[in-house]
């Protein structure tokens, strides 16, 4: 009997010791997501500038741009993955990736073929783990992107871009992350990049604020071929911001279930060991008086 | 007197805002100065400082270098990927 009892005490511990790290976690995530909130807010003016400027031009000029024409046939599509670095997040980091794999089986099945970037070992992992090829990969820093990363990430798919399909490049560009929608929400999103598809702001542009006619200098495909890589440069840094602010919440969420379950566990183990207990004491008492009635009854 | 509505944005953060009488910014092409009711413009710029002159007759130095100007409507952005006040 007595080691039952143990074994329920040391059940306790490792909840009580897990519930730590756990609560542990959820505290430094929820410290978290306010900084990451906080540094998405930031980057918005520099977006949003990005965004109208590249809608100005896109819709005020008729100049023919690898930026805005779509082209014949799409051979090639890549994907950017934007994942974390850690796990611990719920259900993060498989949602982008199943979103990318339907995304890829719809290309596909439209004849094209797919190419992936990875961000965050995560999907690296993911990817190594099936034997799959990546392109290239970025890994480190997703809980605190930096803008060089971005830029990098940025550079190379521009340069893929412009390249011709039948030496490597791409011709349509993907990307797909989890969007920072409130603590509670984060939905993963894919959005076509290049070539754009409808100029979205970050910010709906009221009816009152009519676009104006720009006057280009030097002249208008300059002003897009210097506008193509900052635009996707703002755009994936946006994602990266976005993704970093959804880890820490999807892991403050995820880190609060397991110190809820860890709390219930520390319950019912120790209403199980309070019933062996007392199951124990109840035969103690059970064996005293059976023994003290059979000395008697000897007598 | 109409005023220019004036922003400095960088890629992480916004560097400065508030309204000016006059800018100057030192484009591809070169100098260009900007008052109120000027076209609407997007303009690629060159190395060198963005000066913006605030209501105050106080002048105010950027670096924008690789960014791109805008101008519509009196509202001035300067966008680069690292700007940073002088």
């Amino acid at each position: 009997m007595g080691a039952q009892l143990r074994v329920y005490t040391q059940r306790i511990r490792s909840a009580q010791t897990t519930k730590k790290i756990t609560r542990a976690m959820e505290l430094i995530s929820a410290s978290r997501i306010a900084k990451a909130q906080a540094r998405v807010a930031a980057s918005t003016p520099y977006s949003r500038a990005v965004t109208q400027a590249v809608s100005a031009v896109a819709s005020f000029s008729n100049v023919e741009h690898i930026l805005t024409t779509e082209p014949e046939k799409v051979e090639r599509a890549a994907v950017v993955i934007f994942s974390s670095d850690r796990g611990l997040a719920g259900a993060f980091n498989s949602n982008v990736l199943r979103e990318a794999e339907e995304l890829a089986k719809l290309l596909r099945g439209q004849g094209k073929e797919v190419v992936y970037y990875l961000i965050g070992r995560k999907a690296v992992g993911y990817f190594a783990f099936r034997r799959r090829d990546a392109e290239q990969t970025w890994v480190g820093g997703t809980d605190n992107p930096e803008f060089a990363t971005a830029q990098e990430v940025g550079q190379t798919l521009v340069e893929k871009f412009v390249q011709p399909t039948s030496e490597g490049g791409v011709d349509e560009i993907h990307i797909i992350y989890n969007r920072f929608v409130s603590m509670l929400t984060q939905t993963p999103e894919v959005v076509r990049l290049l070539p754009l598809e409808v100029v979205e702001g970050a910010e709906d542009i009221t009816d009152t604020t009519i676009l104006p006619l720009y006057e280009f200098e030097p002249d208008a495909t300059t002003v897009l071929d210097a506008l193509l890589p900052v635009y996707i440069e703002s755009r994936i840094f946006n994602a990266m911001l976005q993704s970093a602010a959804s880890k820490h919440a999807a892991t403050q969420k995820a880190m609060k279930s397991a110190s809820d379950n860890a709390d219930n566990l520390i319950r019912d183990y120790t209403r199980l060991r309070n019933n062996a207990r007392q199951a124990e004491i109840t035969q103690q008492i059970a064996e005293i008086v059976g023994g003290a009635d059979a000395l008697s009854s000897a007598k | 007197m109409a005023e220019l509505r004036v922003s400095v944005v960088s890629a992480d953060q916004e560097v400065w805002s508030g309204t000016a009488a006059q800018i100057t910014a030192r484009t591809t092409e070169g100098e260009i100065g900007i008052l109120p009711g000027h076209e609407p413009i997007l303009a690629i710029l060159g190395a060198g400082e963005v000066r913006v002159k605030t209501e105050g007759e106080r002048w105010i130095t950027a670096n924008a270098e690789d960014g791109f100007l805008s101008v519509a409507n009196d509202v001035v952005t300067v966008v680069a990927r690292y700007a940073a006040l002088a």
